[in-house]
């Protein structure tokens, strides 16, 4: 039997044709996530918020509208009740309660309490404003850290245009991604933070795979006008690129169906991430090479091995 | 390069066949390990609190309650020293940034400061004008506040213990906070209970000049403060009591919850010095109220009958069955140096825990087939090795687990599904590095070959930055967010070992055995 070839051999497609069409795509959905971010602002959870957050399961069909009514008269402020994965799984969501840590507690007992004896709770998070707020700072600090470290990484393994166009990609990823939780409103936490970065860290791979050949082929083909270089490189790396997409966004779906509810928010920024990851890699960060003027340096001991191979 | 040496290729098994030892203490049921270990390595995986139910706390000791009550004791020693120099002076609020005394007549305060200087060793001096201000140094202070959490350690370690639950973890995070894990808890409110008080009991007797309500019209009396009642149930909402403790809760040796005329009290022991004053207290003062004060609350003030003189006593309230366990819990554990918040909890029942196991291991199991197919179709008899190379990682990244004790958390067994879909980059990039070179008219010994070498730069630029990220990650993370990043790491890391070395190997043996003139990749 013949192996499948997801990407036939001969492939050739002009990418860098088309790349004023993807720097406006790209540019518009970076703009358009960042704009987002700043008006419609993200969904924060409890980690980042403070609040409390309650999973209950009841005895049959959770009757919503009757939790609602219950926890709603305790006077807590905003509470949101919504079905979690299953019609007898709740999830509760109180925002932070004014004052401090002591005021956290009480409104938890007064839940715990409304709830009564009928309902199992399956998991209660308590996070003080002081903690929240630490949450999130360290939060922003690993992403800055991680960009950086990654940038620093690329600049010594290759020429600086390499190191700023891999970051350009990146940040256009996770920034993206970021504008997706804007838009779908899912809930943003600590487990969607670490998808964040594991986004950065995938995409970031993908695209020093293609600028590993860029470089081989640099030597290789001396006579090659560099954007035909680009898309050659890129064709020739195209069906490792889409397999190894392939392969890990199977292992997420299967993660995402049947991973349980807990995991759903991760689960999708990861597949997310993924695909716009590839689209990066093929589609930005090489031809922002063009941009930056990568140039062909010509070291003369390596003048003699013209491309013979 | 395909032809491996006989030693390397036994180094490659060998670390195949350790990480199924190591692996193999997790798919044997729990009950056996312990016949089977002398053979085996018996450890298995930590699994989180999120996978086995259990409940994480934060809590942060009140730092400052403590030097608040350490300057308010110096303040009073040195106004003792002074009152004995004649030197009038003022006390003034007692606060966590030193004991400070204002002096009344300027011709005093050179005298007055040196005594507060003297007062106490490890001390500084400063305030301006008639105020003396008295701080610890540097070394006192972290003495101090090293003590009070360890302390507090000492007594939530006790108070855990007495929920019975196996391997609580009970540490210290920064300058004056404390983790605690406690897994398989049935009941995470129960925790939040016994560990949200100080318990700090004493005796006061009752003031018999004025109820409370009067005092608050026409003035306290010397010596006297109000406190509110901890419960409203008898009617007083307030008490008027003597600001002196008469015995405190320091002295008490035991306590056990038992029942009076069918109610549900807490029995009390003193030991031999609270014992005795508790008898003389109580003889000189029959008739009058003995306040029993919790944290600031007076929980009953029964009426002093007759003395009591064995040193036991018991405490009558309006307590449920589970109220008064925990009180009696509270009192044998002893009282907190400083109150403590509880900054973050986090509660996982153990149904949630098992079905997010269950779910976790079949969307892991069905990935990991998803994939197996997939190479199997893209890549042939290579998609196979691949294969073999993916199953070994996965036992690998189980046996480095174990034997790290890491924990594996929900987000981790995410991290291990993510392994799966990028450990076959390492041989996807190679197969079709092969692909090409083929295309390119290689023999097919030098086409692997030059698959091999060319792929593994790339390779290792590829795996190494994600690696980055998750080393960040898992310096910045917490609890599940740290699994994540630890399975993420191992995976990257085993995978190369795996995907590089095994297929490798597998390769160069059939090669070898059959000699093939086409290859189909």
């Amino acid at each position: 039997m013949k192996p499948l070839h997801l990407i036939p051999d001969d492939v050739n497609i002009p990418f860098l044709k088309f790349r004023k069409i993807f720097y406006i795509a790209s540019l518009l959905m970076v703009l358009a996530s960042v704009g987002l971010f700043f008006t419609k602002g993200l969904n924060f959870g409890i980690d980042f918020r403070g609040g409390i957050l309650v999973e209950i399961k009841t005895n049959g069909p959770a009757d919503i509208n009757a939790l609602r009514d219950n926890l709603g008269s305790l006077g807590l402020g905003d509470v949101s009740i919504q079905e979690f994965g299953e019609p007898d799984d709740v999830l509760i969501q109180l925002q932070r309660q004014d004052g401090d840590e002591e005021a956290q507690m009480a409104a938890l007992a007064a839940v715990t309490n409304a709830l009564g004896d009928d309902v199992t709770i399956r998991r209660s998070e308590l996070v003080g404003p002081k903690v929240g707020g630490e949450l999130k700072e360290a939060g922003f600090y690993s992403v800055v850290i991680s960009l950086f470290l990654i940038m620093v990484y690329i600049w010594v393994r290759f020429e600086w245009q390499f190191a700023v166009a891999s970051v350009a990609a990146l940040l256009h990823d996770v920034l993206i991604t970021i504008g997706f939780f804007v838009i779908t409103g899912v809930q943003f936490d600590l487990a969607t933070l670490a998808a964040v970065l594991t986004v950065a860290g995938y995409s970031i791979n993908d695209t020093v795979v293609v600028f590993d050949r860029i470089r081989e082929y640099l030597r290789k083909f001396r006579k090659m006008e560099i954007p035909d270089l680009l898309d050659l490189s890129i064709n020739s790396t195209l069906s490792r690129t889409t397999m190894t997409s392939f392969t890990t966004l199977l292992a997420l779906i299967a993660l995402f169906v049947f991973g349980g509810e807990a995991i759903r928010g991760f689960t999708m920024a990861l597949i997310f991430g993924i695909v716009i990851g590839t689209y990066s890699s093929i589609c930005v960060a090489s031809p922002l090479l063009i941009v930056l003027r990568l140039k062909r340096k010509i070291p003369e001991a390596e003048e003699g091995q013209e491309a013979g191979a | 390069m395909l032809y491996f040496t006989k030693w390397k290729a036994a180094l490659v098994l060998l670390v195949c066949a350790l990480g199924v030892i190591y692996a193999a203490p997790n798919f044997l049921p729990a009950g056996t390990l312990a016949t089977e270990s002398s053979y085996l390595p018996g450890k298995q995986i930590n699994l989180g609190l999120d996978l086995r139910g259990g409940s994480h706390m934060l809590l942060e000791v009140d730092t400052d309650s403590v030097l608040r009550e350490r300057y308010d004791a110096l303040a009073d020693a040195i106004r003792t020293e002074l009152r004995q120099e004649q030197i009038r002076n003022r006390p003034r609020e007692a606060t966590a940034n030193g004991a400070e005394i204002t002096i009344l007549r300027a011709d005093d305060v050179e005298k007055a400061r040196e005594i507060a200087r003297t007062a106490e060793p490890n001390t500084e001096l400063s305030g301006e004008g008639n105020n003396i201000v008295v701080t610890y140094n540097e070394v006192a202070y972290r003495e101090l506040i090293d003590r009070a959490i360890a302390q507090s350690l000492e007594v939530v370690r006790r108070r855990v213990d007495e929920l019975g639950t196996t391997e609580p973890s009970i540490q210290r995070q920064g300058e004056n906070r404390i983790v605690v894990q406690v897994p398989g808890l049935d009941d995470p409110s129960r925790l939040r209970d016994i560990l949200g008080r100080t318990a700090k009991m004493n005796f006061h007797l009752v003031n018999n000049e004025k109820t409370a309500a009067d005092a608050r019209a026409t003035g306290l009396p010397p010596g006297t403060m109000i406190l509110p009642s901890a419960d409203e149930g008898d009617g007083i909402r307030e008490y008027l009591i003597d600001r002196r403790i008469v015995v405190s809760g320091d002295n008490l040796v035991d306590s056990q919850p038992t029942f009076s005329d069918g109610r549900p009290v807490v029995s009390f022991r003193f030991d031999a010095a609270g014992g005795a004053r508790f008898g003389d207290i109580t003889s000189k003062n029959a008739g009058r109220g003995l306040a029993i004060v919790l944290d600031g609350e007076v929980i009953s003030a029964p009426r002093i009958n007759e003395p009591i003189l064995g040193g036991n006593g018991i405490i009558t309230g309006q307590f449920s069955v589970q109220e008064a366990n925990d009180l009696s819990l509270l009192l044998r554990a002893g009282a907190l140096p400083a109150p403590m918040q509880i900054l973050e909890e986090r509660s996982v029942g153990p149904g949630l825990g098992q079905d997010s196991v269950e779910a976790g291991e079949f969307a892991a199991v069905l990935g990991l087939v998803f994939v197996i197919a997939f190479m199997v179709i893209s890549y042939g008899r290579f998609g196979v090795y691949a294969d073999i190379a993916l199953m070994m990682n996965l036992i690998l990244v189980l046996a480095v687990m174990s034997v790290l004790q890491a924990t594996l958390t929900l987000p981790g067994i995410a991290g291990i599904v993510l392994t799966v879909g990028m450990a076959v980059d390492a041989n996807v990039l190679i197969f079709e590095r092969i692909r090409e070179e083929r295309r390119n008219g290689r023999t097919i010994i030098n086409a692997i070959d030059a698959g091999y070498r060319s792929a593994m730069s790339t390779i290792l630029d590829a795996n190494i930055t994600t690696l980055i990220a998750a080393l960040v990650l898992f310096s910045f993370g917490s609890g599940p967010i740290k699994g994540f990043a630890v399975t993420l790491a191992i995976g990257i890391i085993t995978s190369m070992f795996s995907a590089i070395w095994l297929t490798r190997l597998l390769i160069a043996a059939w090669v070898k055995r059959s000699r093939p003139t086409e290859l189909v990749i």
